[in-house]
């Protein structure tokens, strides 16, 4: 028998995706250990409510993020108007924005009390809600635009960089050949950037699943609500864990869909890095200048600025807490774990994708697929598992060492922050993987393979010659990890040790009980911490490197 | 990436993670308290508490999984309190075996028996009515029972949070305990036929809806209204606070749902000692009325009065309903909800 290749890389995938998998095999665990008692109830009344519900909601995002990515990485990559270069990094800046907050400062923004309803009523002569109609942002389709509002840079990022990459030159072609601009943009650059759209919503619809925060607030029952009334109301772990593996089949549907579209982008991609040169913009002019101005700005307005002028209206009457220690030590723990996090999900991130490059088998490559699925989980769940898993392992340490040594090991992990680095690892590995996996994807292959058979060992040619050149990939796989994880708050909140906030947590100490103006100081620092990466990957989209995603 | 930019972000990233990893409090002259209960609420009470025996607290919030956790972490727990807001809350914490009981003097002779566990594995620290907060404007004086929620003269008029939300549960579980669950199930497809909108937000924007003319009356706790009538941050909502008066609703027994917020002795409790001093003091009279007066709950000594706001909305005469029935009831009430899809709010 012929001894497996690349022992190492085969050993370190699947000693990394046993981690990464080790919480949802706890849940599968946890759910297999219950019986199926309480499924009369949630197959009658609550699941076919909250699948319908998630569903909707799903759709609804996917089509508002999917149309406010795409019409703005097109504009951005294929005009000229004024404040293009602005917006053109502006637009990641919702990113920095958590879901939960996001729809707190909508619902006030919107709410009668709010600055739109006042206008509308001091504009119309309005007195009561009673004498004209608005539209509910605590609904589904409320929820929908909020988390769009947030969440769509992702499908603006993705599908920037492929209309960057190749869309031009196809399009140039087309032109030629006598298609108008609209023709050109649905007959020829969606489906080019078609895959990539798609890789950008799957990420999108994943943090939707997770979400509870924002849908909770906005009183739109999802089956990540129905999780937590089962756990919590109903006393039934199991019974929560059951209705999780639903979610779980959710997330693999998404998954296989991701994929199918990746194999297609594949093929688009073949040698886009040749084509360095790129004609001009379009240079739009007047009214429609404007509205193309226009069309970028609304969405940063929706996503960035409403969200800043709510918290910012409220901090500003706190000034004073800015200086406070307690938030001091939360930032500098936030901005710890997610430079501890960014860090540890990289390598994992690398190592995964090493091993996909090196053993080219299926079962590896399920494996790292696999190893994806925590980032759909709700964070609470996750760690939950992650929290038995890892109290076992600790326990087991502490009772040996009890016994052959003498002394008490106490809790090594789950009584210290190495636990929430863990867990936003295991979370986060998908959003690293997948920025990396792109970039990976869009060298060609032969590169590695030049490499190695000029006699370079495979791990110096991936030193050598992939990971310089995947630096910006990595760069923004890192930025993505940090910014999650400064947002991060139902994993870090349950696994966190003593006298441990960060931002996020200490946000949610005040918010959770109905005062989150009180909250608004941190919030408004989540989105600084968070805006700080963004920048420097913007800047780095500004130079318009085609290499960065 | 430069090899040596690798080694650099590694070396730093070693030095974080030595910084970051600070070890639990084990200590003499500690308290180790995981808690359910905002840091802020507690704050005062746990800072006069140091202040008396110079032991110092160590506060873990958590809001979902607080049992799990202690549970998951055995032997090696250290927690040696558990603070929660609901009574459901406290006999799972029971049921879960994550307490030990406690048979102590002072703590038995300042909290009634009908606020304590008969085993001594929890203890009521402070009550809040579950009532109802109506428009002055668009409602008369008249007394509205909780069955009246029911009645279609308030059809389109009746706000409230998620039904799923432990309050509700609590009013929902007291309501069976009482009317029995089909009597229960009737009134609740009346509650929510009445309802203005879907239920959503807390007990704050509750009031605020009312402000906002979009319905007539809502369900809320009482402190909420004298945390909105001191808020000197955020002035509006004394605006809230003014719009509303406060109705004490009552079952037939003419009396109003109560539920408490309480503690208990984490089973492992490493600093046993200091938490039986915690358990005492915060039964005193000391801290009854630091949260009678700053939070504005009423005291479960009797002998400490509420705050001046609170007696200002009247007398509320509590349910004498044992608690224990109640968290018997969290499960059929909570299935109750989705069965008769309140949180559909009115229009399904």
């Amino acid at each position: 028998m012929r001894r497996p290749r690349h022992p190492i890389a085969r050993l370190a995938t699947v000693a990394v995706s046993a981690i990464v998998l080790l919480p949802v095999a706890t849940l599968v665990a946890i759910a297999l250990s219950g019986d199926a008692s309480d499924w009369p109830h949630l197959a009658t009344t609550v699941l076919p409510g909250a699948v319908a519900t998630t569903v909707f909601l799903l759709f609804l995002v996917s089509v508002g993020t999917a149309s406010m990515g795409v019409t703005s990485a097109w504009l951005i990559v294929g005009y000229d108007f004024p404040l293009r270069r602005f917006f053109s990094w502006a637009l990641i800046l919702p990113l920095a924005v958590p879901p939960y907050l996001a729809a707190y400062a909508f619902a006030e923004f919107f709410h009668f009390t709010g600055p739109v309803q006042g206008l509308l009523r001091a504009a119309f002569g309005f007195t009561s809600i009673r004498d004209y109609w608005f539209p509910e942002i605590r609904s589904t389709p409320g929820a929908a635009v909020v988390l769009s509002c947030v969440l769509f840079p992702y499908v603006y990022l993705t599908s920037r960089v492929v209309f960057l990459l190749q869309g031009r030159n196809i399009a140039d072609v087309a032109r030629t050949l006598g298609a108008g601009p609209g023709k050109v943009f649905w007959r020829i650059l969606l489906p080019v950037a078609r895959p990539a759209i798609v890789a950008g919503t799957v990420l999108v619809l994943m943090e939707t699943i997770n979400d509870i925060g924002a849908s909770e607030y906005l009183g739109v029952r999802t089956l990540t609500f129905s999780v937590f009334s089962t756990w919590l109301n109903r006393g039934s772990l199991e019974g929560a864990a059951q209705i999780a593996m639903v979610m779980l089949a959710l997330v693999l549907v998404l998954l296989a869909v991701e994929r199918a579209a990746r194999r297609r982008q594949r093929f688009h991609t073949g040698r886009a890095t040749h084509m360095k040169a790129r004609p001009p913009r379009v240079v739009l002019r007047g009214a429609r200048a404007l509205a193309a101005t226009v069309a970028v700005a609304l969405p940063v307005l929706f996503g960035f600025g409403i969200p800043i002028y709510v918290f910012g209206a409220y901090a500003s009457r706190r000034l004073d807490r800015f200086f406070s220690p307690e938030l001091g030590s939360a930032l500098l723990n936030s901005v710890i774990t997610a430079t501890l996090t960014a860090a540890l999900t990289i390598v994992v991130a690398l190592s995964l994708l090493n091993a996909v490059r090196l053993i080219k088998t299926r079962p590896i490559g399920a494996l790292v697929r696999l190893a994806s699925i925590g980032y759909a989980l709700p964070g609470t769940i996750l760690a939950l598992g992650l929290l038995f898993a890892l109290a076992r392992f600790d326990n087991s340490v502490d009772s040996l060492a009890r016994s052959f040594l003498g002394t008490s090991t106490g809790l090594l992990l789950t009584g210290t922050s190495a636990a929430v680095v863990l867990a936003c690892t295991i979370r986060f590995v998908a959003l690293a993987e997948g920025a990396i996996r792109s970039g990976l994807e869009k060298l060609p292959a032969h590169l590695d393979e030049a490499a190695r058979s000029l006699g370079q060992s495979p791990a110096r040619s991936a030193r050598r010659v992939l990971l310089p050149l995947l630096r910006p990939a990595i760069f923004t796989a890192a930025v993505l990890v940090f910014v999650d994880t400064v947002k991060e708050l139902s994993a870090t909140i349950l696994l966190r040790p003593f006298g441990f906030n960060t931002l996020a947590t200490s946000v949610y100490e005040n918010a959770s009980r109905a005062v989150v103006e009180e909250a608004a100081p941190a919030a408004i620092l989540i989105i600084m911490t968070a805006l700080a990466p963004v920048v420097l990957l913007s800047n780095a989209l500004a130079a318009d490197k085609e290499a960065s995603l | 990436m430069p090899f040596h930019t690798i080694r650099a972000a590694l070396a730093l990233c070693t030095s974080l993670a030595a910084a970051a990893i600070a070890g639990p409090a084990v200590a003499d002259g500690v308290v180790n308290i995981y808690s359910y209960r905002q840091p802020d609420l507690i704050k005062p009470v746990l800072d006069a508490f140091t202040a008396e025996t110079g032991i110092r607290t160590e506060v873990l919030f958590l809001d979902k999984g607080l049992e799990d956790r202690i549970l998951a972490e055995g032997i090696n727990s250290p927690a040696d309190v558990i603070l929660t807001v609901d009574i459901a809350r406290l006999t799972a914490a029971k049921a879960k075996g994550v307490t030990q009981p406690l048979d102590d003097q002072t703590v038995n002779n300042n909290i009634p028996s009908e606020y304590r566990d008969p085993e001594g594995h929890w203890f009521g620290l402070t009550k809040r009515g579950r009532v109802i907060y109506a428009s002055r404007e668009r409602v008369g004086d008249e007394p509205i029972a909780y069955a009246d929620l029911a009645d279609p003269k308030w059809k389109g008029r009746i706000c409230m949070r998620s039904g799923q939300h432990d309050y509700n549960l609590g009013l929902f579980s007291a309501a069976i305990a009482h009317w029995g669950e089909a009597k229960t199930e009737e009134w609740m497809k009346g509650l929510k036929a009445n309802l203005a909108r879907k239920p959503d937000g807390g007990d704050r924007p509750q009031a605020k809806a009312i402000f906002a003319g979009e319905c007539d009356i809502a369900l809320g706790n009482t402190y909420y209204v004298g945390l909105m009538m001191t808020n000197e941050k955020e002035p509006q909502e004394k605006d809230w606070a003014n719009a509303i008066k406060v109705v004490f609703p009552t079952f037939e027994n003419g009396r109003t749902h109560v539920n408490i917020s309480g503690v208990a002795l984490a089973k492992n409790a490493p600093n046993r000692e200091n938490a039986v001093k915690l358990v005492e003091f915060l039964s005193s009279r000391d801290a009854q009325s630091i949260y009678a007066e700053q939070v504005f709950e009423y005291p479960v000594d009797p002998d400490v009065e509420p705050s001046e706001i609170v007696r200002s909305f009247g007398t509320l005469k509590a349910d004498t309903l044992p608690l224990a029935e109640i968290s018997a009831n969290r499960k059929a009430a909570s299935e109750m909800v989705d069965r008769v899809g309140l949180d559909d709010g009115p229009a399904s």
